[in-house]
């Protein structure tokens, strides 16, 4: 059993946090694509202190001078909006029916369910009230569904308030997250990068709940098996399918639990830091210099800062922005220079392994080029050196013929 | 990404120009390709805004859904679509040759050769991106199951009479470009990937404008700068220089332009509705016509410069001499086209929702292998992809040193010589491994004997300068006779390349037919010749 994750933010923190995120600038609940960006990256801790101090990213990268290129068009809102207030209408019948036709058809037949109000003031208010609200749904031994409920998770050090689309209390006291999406389910089938980053957030939104059930005696049990709601081809209908997050559960409670500690990486930050987005663009830029970020181009899908990240990775001429593979390949090489160097041997020691391999795909790459008629005309040569191993001269006129098997 | 790739992309950072990967063109390009730049609505599934399609890359066909949310509008573009695309195939379907073919004859069961008709061409669909592919598959799928008229007189919502055969025909297009090699339906930005190395990483390919502006920057901008402005760069009014190649739009353009005439049709059009006379209702036409001239304006705007986009990269494609392996693999397109041209004439239901258990294994089986042959085609026609291959250790090329005549053991010896090929590359040769290479067109197989050293058998390097001698026992293609063929076996200052992997591709392990799937898979499936139900239109259908 880990540790519980959720504990009262410290004064200090909290002070410290809303100092950085700027004066009056309320701070920003963590959204899917935050929850998505702390999957997909999770050793950046630019991404992490932001996200954590609740800093509104896009206005940071726009007043940065990159703005983020998310954006969600009105056709796509309303038919989303519209989609989930279908499923949801009349009380919630026709989710129920799905939940209990797809998770749970051997209990009774969902009819009058309770769909308890849970408007309450401010995100602490409103969790608050949540979680009353699933205690009495447990003790109840009805079906009762919870819609927009809200539910806080302890993200390195600091609390963030998570709002799933539903959640469903079973008969037997066990709890369900609904996902509401306007994905179509085709055939029975849908996309699966969507269906990935579905199970993704809800996984988080699973832990979510599970700390909020430790805090209930007995604990009741949160399904592992999440509905995905979703329209049924080509029309609004909706139709659902169970997806088990214990995988994806799995990796986001390993990531949540090896994050920098929030505290560590705001106690590194200079006195006066802050990242309000009305400050002028060079105090940002070199405020946001001043957290490590490890970018890769998987950023761009899921992080608003991602262009200015790009930006600066691109101007260090770091290898990791043509893909993270390359890193792998290239050992303690890290600048697009240095590598470079390494496979036209001008610098680089020959013994390091990724230098010699390097050097023999620099060497096999201008041979063939060369055998094609490439090497004369352009290219190969970057920096106007002669590649390691003049000797592709000579194979290159053996093989002229084109083809490289004769 | 392979190191060789790794290092072009790199090489493309330093440089602010794209590098080759490929030396030769690895796709079939038809001469007269059906060009497709479809456009979709946010948030609805398969409901197209519009597309530009054509063969004549001046003067493409607009089509355009001024509200995509009416199905009748829907309609009226999916018709014109097939009013485009089906005599463009139809082109295909009468030319043809014959051809051989080996069948199972079923009364005797054994495997004889027929002769049948093989269309002498094919038709061949560019689509931008990836997404466009999908997007082909989906509006196939959307209309193959839809009924006309004719079809079921009591369908509540007719499609048009050649909706549903587009359905299918996309439907195949589909399909087909799910197996590796195939060209039958291709997106741009794949076949760009697939010849160069930009700087910039995998993801960010997908978007035709910034990865041509890496291969072929405007004037003598660097690839880095041109590529930044393709991807981001925006007007005064906030809308993207370079629309997404889509099928989805600029969701600034969506909010900004689209939503606001899509309104303004919306309007015209209930106005033209209330009219109560003749006068009036002409004017508030005219009024219409404008909104709708405003919508199809806004479509053709975000479509034609990806129009453009598309020729460009594949005038860029058709500068490259042609792989010696396409044709082949063009070849089975052609079979593809032709099997599937018979389906439709033999009145065969459309293609089903769901593949049955034999039919998605077959179809997995042909995939891998079709991979298979792909990688091999690949490396034998272009040397640069044999030097990843050479890097990987899969393959080997070096000079004949040694040519030692030697017999095989039994009643009738024949050749077996001893070649002893001396390389830099490091293959990973296990002990009597087999090795290939092409000898005029075919395989000639080897097998790996040991590393000879400067006196006999010995291991590794003999000179101290990186090279090793491979010794390997030629095996076959040397003809029937006690002496080989004259240049079966390669001679002593030959250069020579021996792959470790197979240059063609066995079919696998047969399957039973469908009527034989096992319990375990679900047992035979249900009436084959049985017609599927189309999609269940609802009230809620309002799309």
């Amino acid at each position: 059993m880990p540790p519980p994750r959720t504990r009262e933010t410290a004064p200090a923190l909290r002070h410290r946090l809303a100092e950085l995120r700027g004066p009056d600038v309320p701070a920003k609940a963590l959204d899917a694509r935050a929850l998505a960006a702390l999957a997909a990256n999770p050793g950046c801790r630019r991404r992490a202190l932001l996200d954590g101090a609740g800093v509104n990213k896009t206005e940071l990268a726009s007043a940065l001078g990159s703005p983020s290129a998310f954006g969600q068009s009105q056709f796509a809102f309303m038919r989303g909006d519209a989609f989930e207030a279908r499923v949801k209408a009349d009380g919630g019948t026709e989710l129920l029916r799905l939940v209990h036709e797809r998770l749970d058809p051997s209990a009774e037949p969902p009819s009058g369910a309770h769909v308890p109000d849970l408007a309450a003031a401010g995100p602490e208010g409103r969790t608050a009230r949540t979680e009353l609200a699933l205690r009495e749904a447990t003790e109840s031994g009805g079906w009762t569904l919870l819609d927009h409920p809200m539910l806080a998770l302890d993200v390195a050090g600091s609390p963030a308030f998570l709002e799933p689309d539903a959640v469903v209390v079973h008969p037997d006291g066990t709890w369900t997250v609904v996902e509401i999406k306007s994905f179509p389910m085709l055939d029975g089938a849908a996309d699966p990068a969507k269906v990935g980053a579905a199970a993704r957030q809800s996984a988080v939104y699973v832990l979510a709940l599970e700390d909020a059930a430790a805090r209930v005696d007995p604990v009741p049990q949160v399904r592992h098996r999440v509905l995905l709601v979703c329209p049924k081809d080509f029309t609004n209908l909706p139709t659902a399918a169970a997806v088990d997050v214990r995988k994806q559960r799995a990796v986001t409670r390993r990531q949540l639990t090896r994050l920098t500690r929030i505290e560590e990486i705001a106690d590194a930050l200079p006195e006066g830091t802050c990242f309000a987005p009305d400050l002028p663009q060079e105090r940002l830029t070199a405020a946001v210099e001043l957290l490590p970020a490890t970018y890769a181009p998987e950023c761009l899908a899921a992080c608003e800062l991602a262009f200015h990240c790009r930006a600066r990775s691109r101007a260090a001429a770091e290898v990791t922005s043509v893909g993270r593979s390359a890193r792998a390949e290239l050992g303690g090489l890290t600048t697009v220079g240095d590598v470079l160097a390494a496979a036209h041997g001008t610098a680089g020691d020959p013994a390091d392994p990724a230098v010699a391999a390097l050097r023999r795909a620099a060497r096999l790459r201008a041979e063939a080029l060369a055998s094609a008629g490439y090497g004369a005309r352009d290219e190969v040569l970057v920096d106007g050196e002669v590649p390691a191993g003049a000797e592709s001269q000579d194979m290159a006129g053996a093989s002229a013929g084109g083809a490289p098997c004769h | 990404m392979s190191l060789i790739t790794t290092l072009a992309r790199l090489e493309a950072v330093s440089s602010g120009r794209a590098r080759p990967v490929a030396t030769v063109r690895h796709r079939h390009l038809s001469e007269r390709p059906l060009v497709f730049v479809p456009l979709t609505t946010a948030g609805e599934a398969g409901a197209p805004l519009g597309a530009l399609v054509g063969t004549d890359r001046h003067a493409p066909r607009l089509l355009v859904v001024p509200q995509p949310r009416d199905r009748d509008l829907r309609f009226a573009f999916l018709a014109e679509l097939a009013d485009i695309v089906l005599p463009y195939v139809d082109a295909y379907t009468d030319t043809v040759e014959a051809a051989e073919r080996t069948e199972t004859d079923p009364e005797t069961g054994k495997r004889v050769k027929v002769v049948v008709d093989l269309c002498a061409d094919a038709p061949q669909l560019i689509v931008p991106s990836r997404a466009g592919v999908d997007f082909v598959r989906l509006l196939g799928r959307s209309m193959r199951f839809r009924r006309t008229a004719e079809q079921d007189p009591d369908t509540p919502h007719p499609a048009p009479p050649r909706v549903p055969l587009l359905g299918r025909w996309l439907t195949h297009f589909g399909e087909r470009a799910r197996m590796p090699g195939s060209s039958l339906l291709l997106a741009v930005t794949d076949l760009l990937a697939r010849h160069w190395a930009t700087g910039q990483s995998s993801v960010e390919d997908q978007h035709l404008g910034s990865l041509l502006a890496w291969i072929d920057p405007p004037g003598d901008e660097p690839g880095d700068v041109a590529a930044h402005r393709a991807e981001l760069a925006r007007d005064a009014d906030g809308q993207l220089l370079c629309p997404p190649a889509g099928p989805a739009t600029d969701p600034a353009f969506d909010n900004k332009l689209l939503a606001p005439a899509i309104e303004a049709y919306d309007r015209a059009r209930s106005a033209l509705a209330a009219a109560e006379d003749g006068l009036e209702a002409d004017d508030r036409f005219g009024a219409l016509t404008a909104a709708e001239q405003r919508v199809r304006d806004l479509v053709e705007s975000r479509t034609r410069p990806t129009w453009d986009a598309v020729w460009h990269g594949l005038d860029l494609l058709r500068a490259l001499p042609e792989g010696a392996h396409v044709p082949d693999r063009w070849t089975r397109d052609r079979w593809s086209f032709t099997a599937h041209r018979d389906r439709i004439t033999a009145g065969e239901p459309p293609q089903p929702r769901v593949d049955d258990a034999v039919t998605a294994a077959n179809k997995l089986a042909a995939r891998e292998r079709e991979q298979a042959r792909l990688d091999a085609q690949e490396a034998l026609d272009d040397p640069l992809v044999m030097a990843g291959r050479r890097l990987a250790g899969e393959a080997f090329a070096g000079e004949v040193t040694d040519v030692v005549m030697a017999y095989s053991e039994g009643r009738r010896p024949s050749p077996r010589p001893l070649v002893t090929v001396r390389t830099e590359d490091l293959p990973h040769l296990g002990e009597r491994a087999k090795v290939y290479r092409s000898l005029g067109g075919k395989p000639q197989a080897a097998e790996f004997v040991g590393h000879a050293g400067r006196d006999g058998i010995g291991t590794g390097d003999p000179d101290g300068d990186g090279n090793v001698l491979v010794v390997l026992r030629v095996l076959d293609k040397m003809g029937r006779g006690k002496e080989p063929e004259p240049g079966s076996v390669p001679e002593k200052g030959d250069r020579v390349c021996f792959t470790l992997f197979e240059h063609d591709q066995r079919g696998g392990a047969k399957l039973p037919d469908p009527e034989e799937t096992p319990w375990t898979h679900g047992g035979p499936p249900g009436d084959p010749e049985a017609v599927p139900l189309p999609d269940p239109l609802t009230e809620e259908d309002v799309l």
